[in-house]
C-alpha cells in the first residue's frame, strides 16, 4: 500500500536545510557595498526548509508512484521503450566528459569531439546519409531543423514560390507543427490503403509549390512503404526534397536505410532507437543526416576532422541555418548512444531490429481473436488495433487501456494514429522476450473476456492504482500550475 | 441534437441571431457535443474587427482545440464575460450562452448563411 | 548473445512457428531487394563491457576537465557544486526510464516532481504560471519570442545587444522562419543603453527582451526599461536571468516582467559540454494559455484524491497539429528533476546565502587582480559573479600561459569593443587560495 505523499513545501519546517555549502570568510551579508539596494531582491523566494533525509525519503517515494522500464514492459507504439543498459548511466557521468565548459580551448576537448565525430559518422552509416549534425535536443527539434534547411535550399535556389509540405494524415502530430513553425503550409493528404501513401493521390497535390514530403517509414500502422522508391521520384521530379521521420528506424537497423531509399534529411531520436533514457520526457536528442545537396546547411558546429587529425567544430558555412539552440547538442546524451552502438555492432543492431519486429508479429498474433487488427500480412516493429474486435459493450480504448493499468501493466499508445478509430498500437522492443509478452497478451485478452461479461470493471478502470481516473477537465477549466499555501 | 429554427448556420457549427443590425453568435448543440467538456473559450475584444472566415477565437476542451471562424464581418461590440469565465454554461445549454455580438458589416453575407433547415440537413448528412 | 536482449533460440523457434515461418528473415520479404544494406555498416566491430569501459576513458583522458584545472569559465555555463543526492535520486529507474505521464494514474511521481519543480521557477522569478521546462535557455528565449508574437499579433521584438550570442544565434534561427524582424539595441558601457531603447520602442514591437544580469555579467536597470516598454499597449516585457543571482537579485516578477526565461543548468546539472541543460519559462497569469510544452496541473481523481496531470494540452502539436503554437512535444523532465532536488537541499536560506557568497568570493577576487599592473576594469557597473577586464598584452598568450599554470582563465570576448578582454565568473566552488593563487598567476604572467 502506498500512501499520499505530500508536496514538498508541505514538508518544510522553518530552519531546516538540506545542504551545507557556508563558507566563513565569504557569508558577509552586506553586499549592498557591491550591489545598490535598488537591484536587491526583497521578496524572498519561498523554496522548501527540509532536512536530507525528508529529501531522500520525498523523492523515494515518488519514485514508488512511477511504473517504469524496471517494473515490466511499456508497449507504447512509436515509442520504442527498449532497455536503457546500466553502463551507459555510468558512462554519461563520467567527470571527463560531463565537467568541461563548452568553450574551453579545441585542444583541451579533443575527447568529446572525437566521441561526436565518430558518432556523426556511424549515424550517417546507419541511415545511409552523408553527413549528420548532433545539435537538435530532441526528434521534434530534429525535424524543425530539417524543415529549417528544406527552407533554406529552395531559398538558395531563388525558388520561394516552394512552400509547402505534404504530410499523411497518419503522421505524428509533431510532423506538422515542425512545417508550420518552419514557416511553411501544409498540404494533408489521405492515406490510402494500410495507411500507405496512395501514389495517385500523390501525384494529385504535387506541384511546383512542393517543398518536400515528410514521411516515416515503416509507417504509423507498422507497414513498409514498397513503393518508395517510387514515391522519392514523383517528389524529387518535381523539384522537392524527402524528409524522414525516424520515430520507427528501431524495425530496419541493418536492414534498410532512408539514405538509400531516397530520403534527403533524416532525423532520428537517440531516446528511441538508441537506448537513452526517456527521464520521463526528457532529456532526449533528435540528431539530423543529410544528403550531399544539404550539407552547406547543416547547423554550424558540425565536428570535422582537419589533415593533421585534429577534430574542430565547422562554423565557416556561410548557408548554414546557424544554430537551434545554444552550443553543440546534448553531449552526455550522445555519449549512451554511442556507447550503446559500439556495444552491439552491426550485427547487433541488425539483430535487435529483427527481434523488434518478430516480439511485434508474436504479439499481434497472440491478439488477434480479441482485438481488431487493422492491417494484414506481417508488421514490421508495431502494429495497430482499432479497439477490441467485440463493439457491442462499447469499452472504448481508454477503457482497456486503464484496466490493463490493473493487469501491472502500462498500456500501449492510444488514439494514434488518427485515421485509426479507436486506435491502440503496441511496440513491445526487441528488449522482451516470449514469456513476457505471453503475460502481456494474457492480460489484453482476460479484458476482453471482461468487457463481455464485467464492461462495468473495464469502463471504471482503474482501480488499484495509486490515483483513480482523474478529473481531466477540472485540471484544464481551472488550472492550478503550481503549489500556494 | 436541438436546432432552434429562427437562427443561421452555419457548417461550422455556429448559430447566428440577427436583430436588427446586430448578429449573436455562439456555437451550436452539436458542437458543444462534439467538443465534450468545454475547458476554455478565448474570445476577442470589443471594437475587434473580425474577418468572415477567418478565426476570432478558439473553443478548447481537454482533447481538442478548435478556432471559431466568423460566420460574417463586422466590429465586435459586446462580449459575453459569463462564458470566458464559466465556459462550462455553453455545454449545459448551447443557444443561451452566445459568444460575442457583432454589428453586421454587409448584409448581403447573411445570405450565404444556413437556414434551420439546411443545417438539419446538413448534420443528418455528416452522421 | 547480446545481454540486452533475453530471448533465446528455442523461445524464437517456438515464436517462428507460431507465426508459421522459418526464420525472421521471412519478416522482411515486403523490402525491395534493391533496398537491402549490401555492404558493411562503418561500425566498429562490437566491444565487451570492459572493452567498451577502457575505450571510453582512452578517449576521455584526451579531455582536460574543469577538475583537472582551476576553471574560471561562464557566459552562461557554469561551474557549480553538484550534490551527490542529484544522482541517488535521478539514477533510480523510476526516474530515468520511465514514459512520458500520458497515463497519470501510474507516473504520479513524474508529474508532483514537475508540479513542485514548476512551482519552484514561479517561486525564484516572482511570476504566476511556469511550463514544465523545455530544452535550454536560448530555445526558451526563441518560444517566448514566437509566445510573444502571437499573442500581440505583432511580429518585431526588440533585444538588448548584451543577450548571450548564444541566445541571439538561436533567436536568429528561428525568427527566420516566421518573418519575424529583430532589433538590437545597442549597448553603452557594458548596459543597455536607455536613449536608443526609448528611439526604437513603438506599437509595433511584440516584446523587449533583456538578459539580466546580462552577457557581460553588468546589472541592467529593469525598472527604467520596464517604464519605457511598458508605456506601450500590450507590448511584454521578457527577463532573461541566471537564476543562481536571484537568491539577491530582484526577480523578474518584482521588476514587472510578462515573461521571465533562462537556463537552469547552474541548479544540479553537469556543464556537459554544453548539454543537456534546461529552458524555464514562467509568465504571468494571464499568459498561461499561451505557453508553449507541457505543464503539469493539479486535480482530483474520482475519489477526490489530489493527483497531478498534464493538463492544457489541447494547445499542443499531438492535439492542435499544424494549429499548435508550437512543435515542442518533450521537455528535460529529469533534469527538471535535478533542479526540483538541489533547490529543495539549498533551501530557502541556502538560496539566499548561496548567491551572498558567490557575489562576496567574485567582488573578492576583481579587487585582487585589479591591482595587478596591466590589469584594467573594462565595465565598471554593479556586477553578481563575472566581470570583463583588460589586459594589458597579447590575450591568447595570456589564456595560454594561465593554461599551463593549471587555469582555464575566463572567456576570450570577441568584437573590437572588447579586444584584449576576458570575462571571468565565480562560483562557490572556488576557495580564497583559489583565487589568491590564481590572482599570483596572472600577476606573474603578466610581468
Amino acid at each position: 500500500m502506498i500512501k499520499d505523499e505530500k508536496l514538498i513545501f508541505e514538508l518544510s519546517k522553518s530552519g531546516l536545510q538540506g545542504i551545507d555549502l557556508n563558507s566563513n570568510e565569504f557569508d558577509n551579508e552586506n553586499i549592498k557595498e557591491y550591489i545598490p539596494d535598488k537591484f536587491l531582491r526583497n521578496k524572498e523566494a519561498k523554496l522548501p526548509e527540509v532536512g536530507q533525509l525528508d529529501i531522500l525519503r520525498h523523492f523515494s517515494a515518488l519514485g514508488r508512484m512511477n511504473y517504469d522500464l524496471s517494473k515490466g514492459i511499456y508497449p507504447l507504439g512509436s515509442c520504442t521503450m527498449k532497455y536503457n543498459p546500466v553502463v551507459n548511466e555510468q558512462i554519461g557521468r563520467l567527470p571527463k566528459f560531463a565537467n568541461i565548459h563548452p568553450k574551453q580551448p579545441i585542444g583541451t576537448v579533443q575527447g568529446v569531439l572525437e566521441m561526436m565525430y565518430n558518432l556523426q559518422l556511424y549515424l550517417s552509416s546507419i541511415t545511409g546519409m552523408k553527413q549528420t549534425t548532433l545539435q537538435p535536443a530532441a526528434g521534434a527539434h530534429g525535424e524543425l531543423t530539417g524543415m529549417m534547411m528544406i527552407k533554406k535550399y529552395h531559398q538558395n535556389n531563388r525558388d520561394y514560390e516552394r512552400n509547402e509540405i505534404i504530410i499523411p494524415d497518419s503522421a505524428h502530430g509533431t510532423n506538422p507543427a515542425s512545417a508550420i513553425m518552419a514557416g511553411f503550409k501544409v498540404v494533408e493528404i489521405e492515406s490510402g490503403e494500410n495507411g500507405l501513401v496512395d501514389i495517385e493521390k500523390l501525384k494529385n497535390v504535387v506541384s511546383n509549390k512542393t517543398a518536400g514530403l515528410m514521411l516515416t517509414n515503416p509507417n504509423t500502422l507498422g507497414l513498409f512503404e514498397k513503393d518508395i522508391s517510387e514515391i522519392a521520384d514523383i517528389i524529387h521530379d518535381a523539384g522537392g526534397l524527402l524528409y524522414y521521420d525516424g520515430a520507427n528506424l528501431n524495425a530496419i537497423m541493418g536492414v534498410s536505410r532512408p539514405g538509400d531509399m531516397g530520403f534527403d534529411v533524416v532525423h532520428l531520436n537517440l531516446h528511441k532507437t538508441f537506448s537513452t533514457p526517456h527521464g520521463g520526457g526528457g532529456p532526449g536528442s533528435g540528431p539530423v543526416g543529410v544528403s550531399q545537396k544539404l550539407i552547406p546547411f547543416l547547423p554550424k558546429s558540425v565536428v570535422c576532422k582537419d589533415k593533421n587529425g585534429k577534430y574542430f567544430l565547422q562554423e565557416n558555412n556561410d548557408v548554414s541555418i546557424g544554430q537551434v539552440k545554444a552550443y553543440y547538442g546534448h553531449i552526455l546524451v550522445f555519449i549512451k548512444a554511442y556507447a550503446y552502438i559500439l556495444a552491439l555492432g552491426e550485427e547487433g543492431l541488425k539483430e535487435s531490429s529483427m527481434q523488434a519486429v518478430l516480439n511485434a508479429n508474436y504479439l499481434k498474433n497472440e491478439i488477434e481473436d480479441n482485438y481488431q487488427i487493422v492491417s494484414t500480412g506481417f508488421c514490421k516493429h508495431e502494429f495497430v488495433v482499432s479497439g477490441l474486435k467485440d463493439k457491442l459493450s462499447h469499452v472504448s480504448t481508454l477503457d482497456v487501456a486503464k484496466r490493463l493499468l490493473d493487469a501491472g501493466y502500462h498500456p500501449p499508445t492510444i488514439y494514434f494514429p488518427l485515421i485509426v478509430p479507436e486506435a491502440m498500437m503496441f511496440e513491445p522492443t526487441e528488449s522482451e522476450d516470449k514469456k513476457s509478452l505471453d503475460e502481456l497478451a494474457k492480460a489484453l485478452n482476460c479484458i476482453a473476456i471482461e468487457a463481455k461479461d464485467n464492461a462495468e470493471i473495464v469502463k471504471n478502470a482503474p482501480h488499484t492504482t495509486f490515483v483513480k481516473r482523474l478529473d481531466e477537465v477540472k485540471a484544464a477549466r481551472k488550472p492550478i500550475v503550481r503549489y500556494l499555501d | 441534437m436541438k436546432i432552434l429554427e429562427e437562427l443561421y448556420y452555419t457548417k461550422e457549427h455556429d448559430w447566428i441571431k440577427v436583430d436588427g443590425n446586430i448578429a449573436m453568435i455562439g456555437i451550436t448543440d452539436k458542437a458543444q457535443n462534439l467538443l465534450g467538456d468545454i475547458v476554455y473559450i478565448e474570445l476577442p475584444e470589443e471594437d475587434d474587427e473580425i474577418a468572415k472566415g477567418e478565426s476570432y477565437g478558439v473553443v478548447e476542451s481537454v482533447k481538442a482545440a478548435t478556432d471559431l471562424l466568423a460566420p460574417i464581418s463586422g466590429e465586435v461590440i459586446e462580449i459575453n464575460e459569463e462564458v470566458v469565465d464559466e465556459p462550462e454554461k455553453v455545454n449545459e445549454d448551447a443557444y443561451e450562452n452566445w459568444f460575442i455580438k457583432v454589428s453586421i458589416e454587409d448584409k448581403e453575407q447573411l445570405n450565404k448563411l444556413l437556414s434551420a433547415k439546411e443545417y438539419t440537413e446538413f448534420c443528418n448528412k455528416e452522421e | 548473445m547480446i545481454p540486452y536482449l533475453k530471448i533465446t533460440e528455442s523461445e524464437r523457434k517456438e515464436m517462428l512457428s507460431k507465426l508459421e515461418i522459418d526464420n525472421m528473415e521471412e519478416l522482411f520479404n515486403d523490402i525491395p531487394k534493391k533496398l537491402r544494406v549490401n555492404k558493411k555498416l562503418k561500425i566498429p566491430n562490437k566491444m565487451s563491457e570492459i572493452e567498451l569501459i577502457n575505450h571510453i576513458n582512452e578517449i576521455g583522458k584526451q579531455n582536460v576537465s574543469t577538475d583537472d584545472v582551476i576553471s574560471f569559465l561562464g557566459g552562461g555555463v557554469y561551474n557549480h557544486y553538484i550534490p551527490p543526492m542529484i544522482d541517488q535520486i535521478l539514477m533510480k529507474p523510476e526516474f530515468y526510464t520511465a514514459y512520458t505521464p500520458y497515463q497519470p494514474e501510474i507516473s504520479q511521481g513524474t508529474l508532483q516532481a514537475i508540479f513542485e519543480f514548476q512551482t519552484m521557477i514561479c517561486e525564484i522569478t516572482g511570476l504566476d504560471v511556469s511550463n514544465a521546462s523545455v530544452y535550454d535557455g536560448a530555445t526558451a528565449a526563441s518560444e517566448a519570442m514566437n509566445m510573444a508574437c502571437n499573442h500581440t499579433k505583432r511580429n518585431k521584438i526588440l533585444i538588448a545587444s548584451t543577450l548571450n550570442p548564444e541566445t541571439k544565434n538561436v533567436l536568429k534561427t528561428y525568427a527566420v522562419c516566421q518573418d519575424i524582424e529583430i532589433i538590437e539595441i545597442n549597448s553603452v558601457d557594458g548596459v543597455l543603453n536607455i536613449d536608443d531603447l526609448e528611439q526604437k520602442m513603438n506599437q509595433d514591437i511584440a516584446m523587449c527582451l533583456v538578459q539580466n544580469p546580462n552577457y557581460l555579467g553588468q546589472i541592467e536597470d529593469c525598472e527604467k526599461i520596464e517604464e519605457i516598454v511598458h508605456k506601450t499597449k500590450k507590448t511584454l516585457f521578457g527577463i532573461y536571468s541566471y537564476p543562481m543571482s536571484l537568491g539577491i537579485l530582484k526577480s523578474p516578477g518584482e521588476l514587472n516582467a510578462d515573461i521571465a526565461i533562462g537556463d537552469g543548468q547552474c541548479f544540479g546539472i553537469s556543464q556537459g559540454f554544453g548539454g543537456p541543460h534546461l529552458g524555464f519559462m514562467a509568465a504571468k497569469k494571464n499568459l498561461l494559455r499561451k505557453l508553449p510544452g507541457r505543464i503539469v496541473g493539479e486535480t482530483e481523481d474520482k475519489d477526490g484524491k489530489r493527483a497531478f496531470v498534464l493538463t492544457l494540452q489541447a494547445r499542443e502539436q499531438h492535439i492542435r497539429r499544424e494549429k499548435a503554437s508550437s512543435n515542442i512535444c518533450s521537455n528535460q523532465s529529469l533534469l527538471a528533476l535535478a533542479n526540483t532536488v538541489y533547490l529543495s537541499m539549498v533551501g530557502r536560506e541556502g538560496f539566499k546565502k548561496l548567491a551572498i557568497q558567490i557575489t562576496n568570493k567574485a567582488h573578492y577576487l576583481q579587487k585582487k587582480l585589479l591591482l595587478i599592473n596591466g590589469v584594467k576594469l573594462k565595465y565598471d557597473g554593479p556586477f553578481f559573479n563575472e566581470f570583463v577586464i583588460e589586459i594589458d598584452g597579447d590575450i591568447q598568450n595570456v589564456l595560454d600561459e594561465l593554461f599551463s599554470k593549471g587555469y582555464y582563465g575566463g572567456i576570450k570576448l570577441t568584437g573590437d569593443e572588447n579586444k584584449n578582454c576576458i570575462m571571468i565568473a565565480v562560483t562557490e566552488k572556488h576557495t580564497k587560495n583559489n583565487l589568491d593563487d590564481f590572482a599570483d598567476a596572472l600577476e606573474e604572467v603578466l610581468s
